[in-house]
């Protein structure tokens, strides 16, 4: 069972969040440039003279798929290293995926997504 | 003899102070190059800043304390505040040919600047406020004394028969290790070793370097106040010591890699850097020596700088000080009255003495400028505080400090 995470995070917070996915093994993501806004808004910013609201602001998506079995650990990683308490933290969604395959190797399904050093390898080698 | 105004040596002291006008914008975009792309309005507004806030310091009373009359040797007395008897007849003292105000005005784009030089140590970091009154507070503690002790009528420095041409003490040295005890105090950027720091834009620095280098032929050149053999000397060496630490720099960066366009650029500001002292002093060919030995030194003095994990952010030490640390102590050595009459001769034309004058003023800068800088960077960060708030630094300073962004 595959899901796939989309986080929407502080830009500021790429490494933090980079670095705790790390640690417990997760290496694969995609990272985009986005642009958007929850409830808080915009921010105001000052032109020549006086000030103009911008209601757009700049974020940064991370997108992950993985098996179902690590996806709390996942969860548990972002929301710890992505959080400051302010608002504008982000936000994160979850969504099942139907399939992966590999181009060059032509794998496909959740072993696809399995490599050495891996979450799963880590898990083990810590049970052990 | 009656001092009489000089029609060419004037234009082309006006073309200088232009020339050196523009070195301000230049610094600003090689710097801006530099830093990450949350930083960029910042850090060019840290440069642009001080052609507003030395342009009116210089007028009021910054000239006055580095021209005016001597006081023990130290100071330069209040009798040119607010340019006040700064007028259209030379100031024979200084330039016989040119009018007093255009001297004036030609020395207020190096105090410009100059300040400006050491912002590079504590870009994406500090608090707008306390920068502007730091660089005050610079302005008029340490540069204005140093300009007078090494350029002023009476000043001891120049008494003792100092020769530096263009300001390798007084702007390069000063800055460099200005820049060296701010960074101590002020204490590295937020994750500075963590993760790499990429230059947003190095096309804009490479850009940057290219209007410095014409700058700096009218930073040197002009540092002869005259349109003569030896402002065209002046030129040439500048010349010389540029292309020569580039293409040393570009072998350096080479044999660690590649030639990085970083790095070239780099190496030809070293190379201007450490020809300014000697520009007006010595033949092309020692500059082209000079400007051979700078390169390493500063490359291995980034490279110290980086292991020892001192976040002296664009290197304004190891490129400009001590690039010009050496080109002042190599004025002592390559310095001939075959290239300037009014100079002396240094070690290698029969004048050891020259040597250990050049060797002092080095070091009496580098205490003068690191002391005093290491005492109002530490009074500024226990009164009002020198950086930013963390969730400011992670925000970045254009939106922090200024409310704006680069790029949209």
């Amino acid at each position: 069972m595959l899901k796939k995470i989309e986080a929407i995070i502080r830009e500021d917070k790429v490494n933090d969040v980079r670095e705790a996915l790390n640690d417990i093994g997760i290496v694969g993501m995609n990272m985009f440039e986005v642009r958007g806004h929850g409830r808080q808004g915009g921010i105001q910013l000052v032109g020549r003279a006086g000030t103009y609201q911008v209601n757009m602001l700049p974020k940064i998506q991370i997108n992950i798929v993985l098996n179902k079995r690590n996806l709390d650990a996942a969860l548990d990683a972002i929301l710890k290293s992505a959080y400051t308490g302010e608002t504008g933290d982000g936000i994160i969604f979850v969504t099942p995926v139907e399939d992966v395959i590999r181009v060059r190797t032509r794998e496909s399904g959740p072993e696809a997504m399995m490599y050495p050093g891996d979450i799963d390898e880590k898990k083990k080698s810590d049970g052990s | 003899m009656v001092a009489q105004i000089n029609a060419g040596d004037t234009a082309w002291i006006l073309v200088c102070c232009s020339l050196v006008l523009l070195m301000t914008p230049a610094l600003a975009f090689f710097y801006g190059g530099m830093v990450r792309r949350k930083n960029v309005l910042s850090t060019l507004t840290m440069s642009y800043v001080f052609m507003s806030l030395i342009g009116v310091q210089w007028v009021l009373y910054g000239y006055s304390l580095a021209f005016g009359s001597d006081i023990s040797g130290l100071i330069g007395g209040l009798n040119f505040l607010g340019f006040q008897g700064v007028g259209a007849q030379p100031n024979a003292a200084y330039a016989k040919t040119i009018p007093h105000e255009l001297f004036a005005s030609f020395q207020m784009m190096f105090a410009v600047i100059t300040p400006a030089l050491i912002t590079g140590a504590f870009v994406e970091r500090v608090k707008f406020k306390s920068f502007l009154l730091f660089s005050l507070l610079w302005a008029t503690l340490v540069y204005d004394p140093l300009c007078h002790w090494v350029w002023g009528q009476g000043g001891w420095l120049k008494e003792m028969g100092v020769l530096d041409f263009a300001g390798g003490t007084v702007v390069h040295i000063a800055a460099g290790f200005s820049a060296l005890a701010f960074a101590l105090v002020i204490g590295p950027r937020k994750g500075h070793g963590s993760f790499p720091m990429e230059p947003n834009n190095i096309p804009l620095t490479v850009l940057g370097t290219g209007l410095l280098w014409v700058g700096w032929f009218g930073f040197n050149a002009g540092s002869a106040l005259s349109a003569n053999g030896v402002a065209v000397n002046a030129l040439v060496t500048t010349n010389t010591s540029a292309a020569t630490a580039g293409l040393v720099w570009m072998l350096l960066s080479s044999l660690d890699g590649r030639p990085s366009t970083l790095g070239i650029a780099t190496g030809m500001v070293v190379g201007l850097a450490a020809v300014t002292p000697a520009c007006g002093y010595v033949t092309p060919l020692a500059a082209m020596a000079i400007g051979a030995v700078a390169a390493p030194l500063s490359y291995y003095a980034m490279r110290f700088r980086e292991r020892r994990k001192l976040d002296e952010s664009l290197d304004v030490w190891a490129c400009h000080g001590m690039a010009s640390s050496w080109g002042t102590i190599a004025t002592g050595l390559f310095a001939t009255v075959a290239v300037n009459a009014e100079g002396a001769n240094g070690l290698f034309f029969g004048n050891p003495g020259q040597l250990g004058i050049q060797i002092l003023a080095v070091i009496v800068t580098i205490v003068f400028s690191f002391g005093m800088t290491y005492v109002l960077a530490k009074a500024l960060n226990m009164s009002i505080g020198l950086r930013v708030s963390p969730m400011e630094e992670e925000v970045g300073l254009d939106i922090s400090s200024h409310g704006e962004r680069s790029y949209s």
